[in-house]
Order: structure tokens, then sequence, then C-alpha cells
């Protein structure tokens, strides 16, 4: 697994780079979302193809100063411990960060003041190449001001952007009780969807999440906010939904290692615990991977030659529970970026490892196809 | 054989005090070792009215039986008083506990010093160690010199009231560790204490010395279930020497920590009663294993790769784990070996004599011996 931190580059000083990007954004072309994708009415399954943006996925966060926008692309895609947010500064300019991974997440932040209708900015620089625009508002705060301003953003990108996403994050709900951050929820959605549908456009490609950088919250919304943008995604989860019923698996997760992202999932119903455990289990793998991953010396000569026999061994993990009755967990890896990770149905994995170890070997070689690794 | 031993079987109950101003943080590191708190939950801990008990089971019939004393100044002033030989009597360890924070740091060596004065009283043979807590509040720049002068003062005191030094009725040495609930050095200064608390780690480590030979394993490490603390540890020198996590241990400890959290609420468990049957780790460069040993302890076994070799020493833990639980759980009656778990212990065989004469020579030591590094 790799064991490097995510690259850093939040630099908002440097105006040239910042050129570069949106020239970037400028030059990049689309393909068009087949037909099967273009049935699902969100799923855009449009990775921006640019000819030097490669297959990055770029999402843009918008929203009010102080709203978390810096706090989640930080936490998210740089590690960045929740609790050092709070010495976050203002963000001055449009910044973007890239996370190199599975695949090269680009994630940018247009600071709350910017008003991007100005002619000062080419709104084709800066939405052109946008899969998702996330729109971030606190939920601890205010937020009648914050709406009016999400409301024209929709309408704008509606009709100038058809094709792109509006992710609205409801966010900061750590500190709100369960019934306040419901009806806030529901609140704000209600609203918007009113408005909309006052002003035609039902058909927005608006979504709401609930979210918090003090838990995987955050994880699993941009998580889905990245599936939508994956062309493979129908494939993957019909991929994961054969894996799932010739296993006997509950829920399986595609994981991206180093931001647990996860790019896809089989799509039986949920609960927000089982990405948590499972995105867990990476943790402990990959922290005791860092601690006793390391190239010891030879011994009796013999260690040389196992160590290519056995180098390339995928990592596998597996937990088992003491309490009969409940589940075990399941993780291995895909190739040095992707994980699955699993929730198993019953609690005997020994009798059934090898038909595990069959199917999840004939997913993995699904998933290269899909992905044309060699 | 095991039944002449009988002596040392019957459980060690060790009297552990945790003492320090209101407000230390006591109770909040003891709700985190021992009933599963995460750091961010202690906020809700009230202060601590006289003394809460809690008893823990540990290796080798060790009952751990922890005072987390209030720290208020009445509580204090009582003890000092008339609850004074109930409480300082019969110790094995106190902790005491200094808030790095504190603007009264003389009134705070004034208070440890008549608390000291009492321990060496009525049980001058007890341990001390004293924890620098809240070391997250010091920036990280000024931790050590902050630490080293803080130790020093309070290490002169120690000395004034009894505690360390060379010549006739000394106490023993006193030892200090720095320490926050934000990070690991928490698990680190707790794991001395149960070190230096468990009754046989000398027969312990030679059990686990011979079965890391028979697995061939890089590494094995010998921890408590519900708190996650090690016991002890046996390394080859090669890792010893070469691994670059010299704080594995304590980074294990609060790793396994939050996966059992997690598991706790995935489940819906108790956090106390989350435990794994097993857990296992295989990758290219090294095997890990996690398994039960006996009825409080885990051994995590780190391996090099290859399958065989891990399913043979899956088979030797299972194995050993009748000759560990010797050690755990006292029992009446003389043992029957399985001879077919001796046989089975393949690449090396097993010699029970070799046992029998730990367990005789270490009848006759007071587990008096602190952590080392073993190669
Ligand atoms: N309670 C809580 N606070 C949060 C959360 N996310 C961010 N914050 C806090 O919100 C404050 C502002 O966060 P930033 O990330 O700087 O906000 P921003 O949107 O980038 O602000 P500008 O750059 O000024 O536009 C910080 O103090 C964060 O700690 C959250 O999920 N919960
Ligand atoms: N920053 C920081 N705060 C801590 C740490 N440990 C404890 N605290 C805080 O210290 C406060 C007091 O902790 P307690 O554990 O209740 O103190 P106590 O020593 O048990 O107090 P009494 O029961 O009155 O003797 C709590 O609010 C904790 O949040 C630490 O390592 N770092
Ligand atoms: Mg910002
Ligand atoms: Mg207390």
């Amino acid at each position: 697994m790799p064991r490097n931190a995510p690259s850093k580059d939040i630099d908002t000083s440097n105006n040239e780079r910042l050129m570069r990007y949106l020239q970037d954004l400028h030059q990049a072309d689309h393909p068009d979302p087949s037909p099967e994708h273009a049935a699902s009415r969100f799923h855009t399954g449009r990775v921006p193809n640019g000819r030097q943006s490669g297959n990055k996925p770029r999402l843009m966060l918008m929203g009010q100063r102080r709203s978390g926008k810096s706090s989640i692309s930080g936490v998210v895609f740089h590690k960045l411990p929740p609790s050092e947010t709070l010495y976050l500064e203002t963000t001055t300019q449009i910044s973007q960060s890239s996370m190199h991974s599975f695949m090269d997440f680009q994630i940018a932040e247009l600071p709350g003041h910017i008003d991007f209708f100005s002619p000062d900015f080419d709104q084709a620089d800066i939405f052109g190449n946008i899969g998702a625009v996330i729109w971030i508002i606190d939920a601890q705060d205010q937020y009648l001001d914050a709406l009016t301003q999400l409301l024209n953003t929709i309408t704008y990108l509606a009709q100038e952007w058809p094709n792109i996403n509006v992710e609205v994050f409801v966010h900061k709900v750590d500190g709100l009780s369960e019934d306040f951050k419901n009806d806030t929820f529901r609140d704000i959605r209600q609203r918007i969807q009113d408005e909309l549908s006052d002003l035609g456009y039902d058909n927005a490609p608006v979504s709401f999440h609930q979210t918090s950088i003090y838990d995987h919250s955050i994880f699993e919304a941009i998580s889905k906010v990245i599936q939508k943008l994956l062309p493979q995604l129908p494939t993957l989860e019909s991929l994961l939904n054969s894996l799932c019923s010739s296993c006997r698996i509950q829920k399986a997760y595609l994981f991206d290692i180093l931001s647990k992202i996860y790019i896809a999932s089989d799509t039986s119903p949920q609960d927000t615990t089982s990405y948590e455990v499972c995105s867990d289990l990476i943790d402990v793998v990959v922290d005791v991977g860092e601690i006793y991953g390391w190239a010891r010396p030879p011994v009796d000569g013999k260690t040389g030659d196992q160590r290519t026999e056995f180098n390339n061994h995928a990592c596998e993990s597996m937990v088992t529970m003491e309490k009969k009755g409940h589940k075990y967990l399941y993780l291995r890896e895909m190739n040095s970026y992707l994980a699955l990770v699993c929730i198993m149905s019953d609690d005997n994995p020994m009798e059934r490892k090898v038909l595990i170890d069959y199917n999840v070997g004939v997913f993995q070689e699904a998933l290269s196809k899909v992905f044309q690794w060699k | 054989m095991m039944s002449t031993g009988s002596s040392s079987k019957r459980q060690k109950q060790r009297k552990v005090l945790l003492m320090g101003k209101s407000g230390a943080g006591k109770s909040s590191m003891r709700s985190i070792v021992f009933s599963n708190y995460v750091a961010k939950d202690v906020r809700r801990l009230g202060a601590t009215i006289d003394v809460e008990h809690s008893n823990i089971r540990f290796m080798g019939n060790l009952m751990l039986n922890l005072w987390d004393c209030g720290g208020q100044d009445g509580f204090t002033e009582s003890y000092l008083t008339h609850q004074r030989s109930h409480v300082f009597a019969s110790v094995a360890v106190l902790i005491f506990v200094f808030d790095v924070e504190s603007r009264e740091f003389n009134a705070d060596l004034i208070n440890y010093a008549s608390i000291i004065r009492a321990l060496y009283e009525h049980s001058p043979g007890a341990k001390i160690f004293v924890l620098i807590h809240k070391m997250d509040l010091i920036a990280s720049q000024h931790r050590t010199s902050m630490f080293n002068e803080r130790s020093e003062h309070i290490r002169q005191v120690s000395h004034d009231e009894g505690f360390g030094g060379k010549g006739e009725g000394r106490g023993k040495e006193v030892e200090f560790w720095g320490t926050s609930i934000w990070d690991q050095s928490l698990y680190k200064a707790w794991t001395r204490v149960i070190y230096f608390l468990v009754p046989n780690a000398g027969v312990i480590e030679g059990l686990l010395r011979q079965l890391a030979d028979v697995v061939e394993a890089h590494e094995l490490i010998l921890y408590e279930r519900t708190t996650c603390l090690m016991v002890t540890h046996i390394s080859r020198p090669y890792e010893t020497e070469g691994n670059k996590h010299p704080d594995r241990f304590e980074k294990l400890s609060a790793i396994l920590k939050a996966h059992k959290q997690s598991v706790a609420k995935h489940t819906g468990m108790p956090a106390g009663s989350a435990n794994f049957a097993e857990l296992q780790i295989k990758t290219g460069e090294f095997m890990f294993l996690i398994t039960r040993l006996t009825e409080n302890t885990n051994l995590a076994v780190v391996l090099p790769s290859g399958e065989a070799r891990y399913n043979a020493a899956r088979i030797n833990i299972a194995l050993a784990r009748e000759q560990f639980g010797e050690l755990d759980i006292p029992t009446g009656k003389s043992v029957q070996r399985d001879r077919a778990a001796e046989a089975a212990m393949t690449s090396r065989s097993y010699d029970p004599k070799m046992y029998e004469e730990m367990m005789r020579r270490h009848q006759d030591e007071d587990g008096e011996r602190v952590g080392s590094s073993y190669g």
C-alpha cells in the first residue's frame, strides 16, 4: 500500500500556477455521456478528460466565507486533523490542490467574497472543466443569504453549464442536536427545491448532504460526489453486486486507500457505520503496515529468494469477531491505490475462503479491464 | 509441577493509588485506558468524590486494584489524616499526576511531599510514577525543557522524602513520564506501570521467547485485551535495531483501541466486549496476526511472509495457549499437558523441564524487574 502522504500543493500566492491552471481548464474537452449513463439523472459520468488534465475529477468548493471550504479540502485531501482547521486563514484567491492517488483528484476553492460574475473573471475558465460544484452552507449560522447565493449559482449553472452537478453540503452539523439538524436540513432542501420549481428548474442536478469534518460524514459525502463523476460507476456497481451474491457479502466497498473515499459500493442499502467500520479497518492496515513493512536483512541467504516469491502478495486482512453471529471484515488490496473492503454476512470465513479468493480474483481481473490496468 | 507452585498461583492483588491535584486529569486517563472512553469524551467527567475503585485482571494472576483518589483539598486532607493508614497501607504503586499547566507548581510540590511522606510511612517499598500531564498544552519545542525542569524539582522533593538514592531504607527510584490523553504517550507510561506490576514477567517472557523461536517471529507482543496495554514483548535483535518505530508498542495500543471502538460502534456492542477473535494482515513484506492467548490477553505476532509459515504459527499459538493459561487461571489440580500439543510443536521441541525450572526460580523473585529490551 502506498504510504507517502498525499502531495500538498495548496498554493494561493503563485499567480503563474493559477494562470496555468485556468488555461488548463480552457483546453479541456469533455466526452459525451453514453446513453447508458445519461439514463441516470444525476450520474453524469463526466470525468473531464482534458488533454492536460488527464483523468482528474475536478471539484469546485463554493460557499460563504468561513463556511468550511478550506477545512473540507484540508481534511479530506491532505489528512489535516480536524482540530487544526481552527487555525486556517481566509482564502483570498481561487486556490486548487490535488491528490495523486487512484485518480488525481483536483479540488479548487472559490473564495466566498469573489463575485465570479464580474468581468474580471472568465467563467469558462472557472467552470469549463468542473465535474461538480460543492456548495457549503454553515448549518450553525444564519443561512438565508447563503441560500440566495446558492440559488443564483444553481440557476446560472443550469443555464450555462448544465452538466455540472450541484452538491449542497449542509455543513458543521456536529454542533447540532439530532432534531435541530434534521429540521435545518429539511428546511434548506425544501426552500431550494421550492424556489427552483417556481423558477422552472425542477430538473437541475442538485443533491443535498449532511456533513461534518469531525466524523466520517464528510468522506461519505465526497465519495458520493465523486462516484457520480465516474463513467465506470454502473459497471463497478454491478461487479460488486455479483461479488456480494456469490460470496455472501453483506456490504462491499471499493476504497481509494489514501483518501478513504470509496469510489463504488454494491447497491444494497447501507447504514453509516458500515462505511465507518470499513474505513477504520483501512487505518489499521495502513498503520500496521507503516510500522512493520520494512526491508529486513536476509537471514541464511533464504529471505532473499522468499522476498521475490512473496513481494507481489496483495495485502489482505481479515477480522473475525469473538461473539458468534457477528459479521467479520475482509480487506483485499486491488492495486496500490484501491482496496476492496467487505462486511461478510456470516461468521465463519475459513470454510469459504477458497471461494472468496476465487471470486475476488475474478473481480480484480474485471476491475483491471474496466480501468485498463496493465 | 504446577501444583507445587500453589502459593504463586493465588491472585496477586496489587494496590495502585492514582493521586494529584483536582483537575490534573486522573479520571480522564483512567477512563481512556480502562473504560474505553475516547479523548474527546472526558470533558463530560465530573470531579471525583472521595475514591473510585476499579479492578482489572491482567496476565499472570495480577489483579490491579486502582484507587482513583479525588484531588480536591478536602479529600486530600482526609487521606492524610483519619484515612491515612487505610489509604497508604500496602500500596504497590503510586501514580502521581502533575498538571503541567498548573500555575501553582510550588503548592503542587508541597502537596506531593505530604502524600509521599504518608506513603513512605505505610508502604516504604512502593514505587512512584510521576506523570507530568497535559503535555499537549505546551508548544512542542518547549516540551523537553519543561519536562526536565519539572521532573528535576520533583525528583529533589522525592529524594528528601526518602525515595530514590542509595543506602539503607531508601525507597525505590522514582520514574517520570510526560503524558497527554491526546496521543500515545499515555499508553507508554501506563505500559511501564503494568510491566512493573506483572508478577511473573520473567516466566512469561521465557515462554514467549520459545514461542517466538518456534514460529520464527520477528516480534511478539503480549497485551491486555480491555486496555490494549502491552504486558511485554519479545523482539529479534534486527527488529529492535532496524525498526524505525521505537514507539510502536504504544502506537499499537492506540491503533487497537481505536479499532475496538469502531467495531463497538458498528455492532452496537459495548466497547468492553467488542473483542475480535482474530485479526490478520498479510502483505508481501510481513504477516501480522493477533489472536487470544489467555483469558485476559491477546498476542500480536509479526512474521515473515509465507502462507505455510503463517499457518504453522497459527497452530503453534493455539497449542501454546494451554501453557500460558496455566499462568493465568488458578487451578488446584496438577496439569495434564496435552501430548499431541507437544508433538505438534514442530520446529523445535518444547521442553517442559525448562518451563518448570523457570516457574520455580520465579517463586523466589518478587516481580521487581522493570522493563528492558530483549534480543
Ligand atoms: N464545528 C465545525 N466547524 C467546522 C467544520 N468545518 C469547518 N469548521 C470551522 O469553520 C471555520 C472556517 O473554516 P474555513 O475552512 O477556513 O472556511 P472557508 O470556507 O475556507 O472560509 P474562507 O476561506 O474565508 O472563504 C474554521 O474555524 C473551521 O474549524 C465542521 O464540520 N464543524
Ligand atoms: N489538554 C488536556 N486536557 C486534559 C488532559 N487530560 C485531562 N484533561 C482535562 O482535564 C480536565 C479534568 O480532568 P479530570 O480527569 O476530571 O481530573 P481529575 O484529576 O480526575 O480531578 P478530580 O477528580 O477532581 O481529582 C478534563 O476537563 C479534561 O478534559 C490532557 O492530556 N490534555
Ligand atoms: Mg478558505
Ligand atoms: Mg477525578
